[in-house]
């Protein structure tokens, strides 16, 4: 019998689904959690960023003339799909299916790829072909850097599931693991909530308003 | 090509100020001085492994401790520069510019490489042990945080010798810190020295955070917690809210700067009010992140030199609360001058003022504390007890400047300048170097001399007053901030040539306050008992210092001030079970936290100078050290029966 370095709160954790298992885990877990708390403080900035700067066009395009409606639905799609994808990577991790786990993460990222696709080459069209780089208005800076935060963080999120993926298949589902795949999994959905908001607040507005 | 070498050595290097060089020369001599006192005494190895690698949160505090000392020596000799300028009228030790970069130096250097860090060191030193766990619940993202703060500094004082000082004051205030009306790199050494620095506050924040709320020993709810680590509970909260938001502020104008935007600018449609209200966001809760620990710790002292418990314990608890909650609605208070309407001024007039209700309350209930205590007046309970009325000063002065109609008279003139350093002195200052003589001995294993430390207390405290107390009144006289010189004529220069003297007066107590470390270092009394203030909470039942794994068995809390209740017990006879040891488990030394924040240094020095051959391949190896970091799993070792029985019976403490 071993004492943790932690604290043990008395607490049955063979009931509770793998990634608990651990006192580390659960920790992680928690830690996690605040993180996208203090994410949500950072994109809740940028939005109030951009919204302020929203109309600070200087004479150069606005959201109407940019925003097209069907490379932006595209995206959108793609990236509530990989929602539902990596939701279903958790069943499976519940189920303690690896196969499917493995699998259902691979089509996760696929369409992340294909969302950071289209974004780049929606923010290539807006900057050279459409003259709305970043330094032609505020409106264009706030548009640029809420989108590009998203966008980075996408990408990171697709570069760490690859390593969970490398990990899960040398080392199958373990408390570690699996506690990896399911945080994993928090930040992609954290993402795609981040992108309603974006959807909603940037592209519907811009296009109305 | 020799020529523009040259040319590129006389832009990169700061010249032509005696003063710099003399600055070069000493960090040469310094560095040289480590280096061949490391190599001489074969003590390379050593620091690696000691330190450099360690995830022990004693070791991380002890770390913090010493970087944040040298930063407020050098933000102490700013703040001198400043005050020797200014000492009589039309004085030309420095000029303008210089001034101008000296005062946003100092400003930032006290608030982010000092005061938090300093907290952040205490923290780690004693909450841990405070709540009876072995570690925080993430070392290794708290040795990142600590790398990350010490890499930030050093970019941010790089900027004294190479590229030149930033000078837009600690607010950075656009548009002037945009790039159009601040070009060069100091500007962008704040923004990025400020930035990597950041990341670790809030990773910090997250891990005290879960630490607290997850790991306390059984039989400690919360509301059995000891009043610091209540404190950094709260604080932690703060950080989580606050710092992202300055994240981004810094980025944006990063971004402002280095690509082009327009998030602050005149042209384009950026907005510079933009930047104050993100900065003050950040900036007002920040002021409590580096005040409430200290209530904290002088909550813990208090009580423990009046030999009672603390007076209105839920009371404390939840006027902290209420200022932390307060401390983001008051950000505009900065700014009332600047154009607001009038019911957005008397919004957050009021909220402003409402925070002395929650401060005042604490106030009294430390009085009530002392009332009928058996007050000892060691030096940790000099600084809390000088604390309480100059505080107080400050906190009033505070209330005045809230009232906005009032505060056109005295925004950013003297009196503003004496108000945040009655706080930020009397406060975090006092603060810091009362937990510092309070659980120095739990640091080291022995003590810091008494009589020097009291010296030190008086010679600091009554200079601090010779130089603040008269600068509200020079305030009131009409001279503003971050004005390098004044006329003859004005009625200023007593005021100022005393301030001065006050000035020079806290730098001999700071000087004698090293000597004192140095001395006892050498010949302090040893602390045998782990106990030598017949403490009340947990900290002080381990040995001093604690050993790796902190508690050979997890304590078990019934009541507030767990250990003075045991203590009690064991006297009534109540020795309590004798239970055997089992191994303990803990996490491996890792050189990945100073390697990564390394790359990050390379990373922000690059976007400093805008090389980015430099600054891609510092982010690549920021990634690169995280994914490392994915792949490590055998990340713990176990300290065994025996080896815990053999640390256990040098300190005396075999059951
Ligand atoms: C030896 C003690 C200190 C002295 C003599 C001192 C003196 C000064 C002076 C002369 C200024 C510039 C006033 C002006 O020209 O506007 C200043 C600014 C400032 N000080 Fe101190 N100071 C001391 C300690 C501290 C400490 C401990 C802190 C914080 C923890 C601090 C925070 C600041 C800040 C934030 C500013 C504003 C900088 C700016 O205007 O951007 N000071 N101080
Ligand atoms: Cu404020």
């Amino acid at each position: 019998m071993t004492e943790s370095t932690l604290s043990l709160h008395e607490k049955d954790r063979s009931k509770m689904p793998l990634e608990y298992t651990t006192e580390e885990g659960d920790l992680r877990i928690v830690g996690f959690w605040i993180f996208l708390a203090a994410e949500l403080v950072l994109f809740g900035t940028l939005f109030g960023t951009y919204l302020v700067l929203q109309s600070h066009t200087a004479g150069g395009p606005t959201a109407k003339d940019l925003f097209e409606i069907g490379p932006v639905m595209a995206e959108t799609i793609v990236l509530l799909v990989s929602s539902f994808t990596c939701g279903l990577s958790t069943i499976e991790l519940r189920r303690h299916n690896k196969k499917g786990l493995i699998g259902w993460l691979i089509v996760t990222i696929l369409l992340g790829l294909v969302f950071v696709g289209l974004e780049v080459n929606e923010f290539y069209t807006y900057a050279v072909h459409e003259g709305a780089p970043i330094s032609r208005s505020a409106f264009l800076s706030g548009f640029f850097v809420l989108l590009g935060t998203h966008g980075c963080h996408v990408s990171l999120g697709i570069i760490w599931i690859i390593g969970i993926l490398l990990q899960l298949g040398k080392r199958g589902i373990t408390p570690v693991t699996a506690r990896k795949a399911f945080m994993a999994g928090l930040y992609w959905h954290f993402l795609d909530v981040v992108w309603i908001f974006i959807f909603t607040a940037v592209y519907l507005t811009g296009l109305v308003i | 090509m020799i020529d523009s070498i040259k040319s590129f050595m006389g832009w990169f290097f700061v010249t032509g100020d005696p003063m710099i060089y003399g600055a070069d020369a000493s960090i040469a001599l310094a560095s040289i001085g480590i280096v061949a006192v490391l190599t001489y005494f074969k003590k390379w190895k050593w620091l690696w492994q000691e330190w450099l690698t360690s995830v022990d949160h004693k070791k991380i505090g002890i770390m913090y401790i010493i970087a944040a000392l040298l930063m407020l020596f050098r933000g102490g000799v700013d703040a001198l520069m400043m005050r020797t300028q200014l000492t009589l009228p039309n004085l030309h030790f420095l000029d303008a510019e210089h001034y101008n970069q000296v005062f946003t130096t100092h400003g930032t250097i006290m608030i982010i490489f000092v005061a938090m860090p300093f907290i952040f060191g205490l923290m780690n030193i004693a909450v841990p042990l405070q709540i009876g766990a072995r570690d925080v619940a993430f070392p290794f993202l708290n040795a990142l945080s600590f790398w990350l703060f010490f890499v930030g500094a050093m970019l941010f004082n790089l900027s004294f010798v190479i590229g030149g000082s930033p000078d837009a004051g600690w607010s950075s205030y656009a548009p002037y810190a945009d790039v159009e009306m601040n070009p060069g790199v100091g500007q962008n050494y704040y923004l990025l020295g400020v930035q990597i620095s950041g990341i670790g506050s809030l990773a910090t924040g997250i891990n005290f955070l879960v630490t607290i709320l997850k790991m306390r020993a059984p039989g400690m709810t919360l509301f059995k917690m000891p009043m610091f680590t209540w404190s950094i509970l709260i604080t932690s909260v703060i950080v989580v809210f606050a710092f992202p938001a300055f994240t981004v502020a810094l980025a944006l104008m990063t971004i402002d700067r280095l690509f082009g935007a327009h998030f602050f600018t005149i042209a384009a449609g950026g907005s510079p009010m933009l930047w104050a209200n993100l900065f003050w966001f950040w900036g007002h809760p920040e002021v409590y992140i580096v005040l409430l620990p200290v209530f904290g710790i002088f909550s813990e002292v208090i009580a423990t030199f009046a030999h009672k418990t603390l007076f209105g314990y839920a009371v404390m608890v939840w006027s902290m609360v209420a200022i932390s909650l307060l401390s983001f609605i008051t950000w505009l208070h900065h700014f009332f001058t600047m154009g607001n309407t009038a019911p957005v001024n008397a919004f957050f007039s009021i909220s402003t003022m409402l925070i002395a209700i929650p401060t005042g309350v604490k106030i009294f209930n430390w009085l009530f504390t002392l009332n009928k205590g058996r007050i000892q007046f060691t030096t940790p309970m000099l600084w809390a007890l000088a604390f309480i009325p100059n505080f107080t000063i400050g906190g009033v002065t505070g209330v005045m400047l809230a009232m906005a109609p009032a505060d056109y008279q005295y925004h950013n003139s003297y009196f503003l300048v004496a108000h945040f350093h009655s706080t930020l002195i009397a406060g975090t200052v006092f603060g810091i170097f009362c937990g510092l003589h309070y659980w120095w001995p739990k640091m080291f294993g022995y003590m810091l001399d008494e009589t020097k430390g009291k010296w030190s207390f008086w010679i600091f405290m009554i200079s601090f007053n010779v130089c603040f107390m008269p600068m509200y009144f020079l305030g009131l006289m009409g001279m503003t901030r971050r004005m390098y010189t004044y006329p003859a004529g004005l009625g200023w220069t007593p005021i100022n040539v005393v301030m001065t003297i006050g000035a020079f007066g806290m730098g001999a107590g700071f000087v004698l306050m090293a000597y004192n470390i140095i001395w006892s270092a050498m010949h302090g009394k040893k602390d045998a008992t782990g106990d030598p203030w017949n403490g009340r909470t947990l900290e002080w039942s381990t040995a001093s210092p604690a050993a790796e794994y902190n508690f050979a068995h997890i304590p078990e809390v019934s009541e507030r001030d767990a250990f003075a209740v045991t203590k009690e017990k064991r006297k009534a006879g109540n020795a309590g079970t004798v239970k055997s040891y089992a191994p303990i488990h803990m996490p491996n030394n890792t050189g990945i936290p100073v390697i990564m924040a390394s790359f990050m240094f390379v990373a922000g020095f690059g976007c400093v100078f805008e090389w980015y051959w430099m600054a891609i391949p510092g982010v690549i190896g920021v990634i690169a050290c995280m994914i490392a970091r994915s792949f490590v799993y055998n990340d713990h070792h176990y300290i065994s029966v025996e080896e815990i029985k053999r640390t256990e019976a040098a300190t005396g403490r075999l059951s």
